[in-house]
């Protein structure tokens, strides 16, 4: 299988890549030209195409110019520096692991409970779907004045927003998880007249596992969503959030597809990790080869 | 050992309630090897269950080494062996083997022993440290059984353990079955819908019928105790076989509605 990785992943992937890049430098054109228009005169046609590719304010900058940008502020300024990526990305990133880890906390507990309780059974699950039907957009800033008021600040509000939307996957993931032993298994537990704590150890939590990764994947995604939306309202001076709302203050679209590009990158890092970490557990117990 | 007497039992479905057993009554002497043979429906599963208190009667009286089946279950007096081997994918074959010796706490020494005991006596030497996806069909059935006979229980109940096996490996399993048998001296209850199978097996055979699920013959078998797979040929097994066919045959003209 190692031989047809490049034909497998390596090709397709980067094939998109490419048609996406040309597309794109296509389509930055015609947005930038009157941009260009109105700042030069008497520009020929190809000149006027490398104008619309390097404007400095540009309505949307190109690949290239974005990751000039990305390079500059992550390798080229102080971590400690206001203008550094890496420091608003730790920023991001710091809250979007707190709120991960309480999300899935939350999560587990509620399905924990949802399995084990049919009267949480059947009032809870209602109420965790309702959650996921109200705008984060709307709820965040509530969040962050009714913390701000007795006085929490700082990442814990953020946190929250990532909770309230990481929480979600974990628990459906885990009531279906816990679920999953068939009813040959759950009486075979019976013949040994084994307790729920032990039927939820040796079997249903187990059992669970595949079902736990899958929704940590999308779990660890939405809570980055979350830390970022959390940053919007709070006029939040640090993150990847409080970066893209300080670019459009000033119209510095370079600076809001870096911050932008950097949570891609940020959350694609965070999904693979899980995605190894699930691999090699799976693997160590016998569940995939 | 084992006293079933006059159990009823209805299942409530949507379509109506379903008759699963009427009027059931049967014994298993200690050291028996029982067989409950009829086609799907009959109850035959719902009996063993019902012994194995994983259905309640909705009438009647069962008793299992003097217990309620209830009480049986929780002084783990049987060991249950399902249709399919349900190994956890995730455990060894030993691993699978300590499970229920694990819940029940047996001591480490003591779960190391008893595994050892059992691997030996199904025959699984070597296959210790694999896992269920590295074994045979077979195989995992035969882990199942040694999970089930690892603790202290002198019930085995067996529900069709080799149904989803081909006929080979059924040959094999049920020559190795009955020497187990012999050299554990455990009560056996056994689910089959082979008739065969039942007759080689067995000390004593419950034929069964379907609508209502009910017993209509119980033959104590007159061929020796220990016997081996020629015996199929000898008259004896042709004439208990007859007898059970006949069983069956009159549950299915018999006008019971």
């Amino acid at each position: 299988m190692k031989t047809s990785y490049f034909a497998n992943k390596f090709i397709p992937v980067s094939t998109i890549v490419i048609l996406i890049g040309v597309f794109w430098y296509l389509v930055a054109v015609p947005m930038n030209s009157d941009k260009v228009s109105r700042q030069f005169k008497n520009l020929t046609a190809s000149e006027h195409i490398l104008k619309c590719w390097s404007l400095k304010k540009p309505k949307l900058p190109t690949p290239h110019q974005i990751i000039t940008e990305m390079v500059n502020t992550t390798f080229f300024k102080k971590i400690s520096s206001k203008r550094s990526l890496v420091y608003h990305g730790w920023i991001t990133l710091q809250a979007t692991l707190a709120g991960f880890f309480l999300g899935t906390l939350l999560g587990i507990l509620l399905a924990l409970g949802i399995v084990h309780n049919k009267a949480m059974d059947l009032s809870v699950m209602p109420w965790v779907i309702a959650s996921q039907t109200i705008p984060i957009l709307a709820i965040a800033p509530m969040i962050i004045v009714v913390m701000n008021s007795v006085g929490v600040t700082g990442l814990l509000p953020k946190a929250i927003i990532s909770m309230y939307l990481s929480f979600f996957p974990v628990v459906v993931g885990m009531v279906k998880g816990l679920r999953s032993p068939d009813q040959i298994q759950l009486d075979q537990m019976k013949t040994w007249s084994a307790s729920s704590r032990e039927i939820l150890w040796y079997l249903r939590f187990p059992s669970s596992l595949p079902f736990l990764f899958a929704s940590l994947k999308v779990g660890v995604a939405a809570s980055l969503v979350g830390a970022i939306v959390g940053e919007l309202p709070s006029g939040a001076i640090a993150g990847l959030g409080a970066r893209m709302l300080a670019g459009t203050y000033y119209g510095q679209t370079i600076m809001i597809w870096s911050a932008l590009f950097a949570a891609a990158f940020l959350a694609a890092f965070l999904v693979f990790t899980i995605d190894f970490l699930q691999k090699i557990t799976l693997k160590r117990m016998a569940i995939i080869r | 050992m084992i006293s079933v007497s006059d159990v009823n039992l209805t299942f409530e479905t949507n379509d109506g309630p379903v008759n699963a057993l009427k009027n059931v009554s049967m014994e298993v002497n200690e050291g028996d090897f029982v067989s409950f043979i009829g086609p799907s429906g009959c109850g035959k599963t719902t009996l063993l269950r019902v012994i194995a208190a994983l259905e309640t009667p909705t009438e009647g009286r069962v008793t299992v080494n003097n217990m309620t089946p209830d009480e049986a279950r929780k002084a783990r007096q049987y060991g249950y062996v399902f249709q399919a081997a349900g190994l956890y994918p995730w455990r060894s074959v030993s691993g699978n083997i300590k499970l229920p010796l694990e819940i029940m706490g047996y001591s480490t020494s003591e779960k190391e022993d008893r595994t050892r005991k059992v691997i030996d006596l199904v025959e699984l030497n070597g296959f210790e440290k694999k896992f269920p996806w590295q074994l045979s069909g077979g195989m995992q059935q035969r882990a199942s059984i040694a999970r089930a006979l690892a603790f202290d229980a002198n019930i085995l109940l067996m529900d069709e353990p080799f149904g989803a096996l081909d006929e080979i490996v059924r040959d094999r399993l049920n020559g190795e079955l009955l020497n187990l048998w012999a050299r554990t001296r455990k009560t056996i209850c056994f689910v089959t819908h082979s008739i065969p199978e039942a007759v080689f097996l067995s000390t004593k055979i419950v034929v069964m019928s379907p609508r209502p699920g009910r017993i209509t013959d119980i033959i104590e078998s007159t061929l020796p105790k220990k016997r081996d797979l020629n015996i199929r040929d000898s008259r004896e097994f042709i004439k208990i076989a007859q007898r059970v066919r006949e069983g069956l045959k009159a549950g299915q003209t018999e006008d019971v509605f």
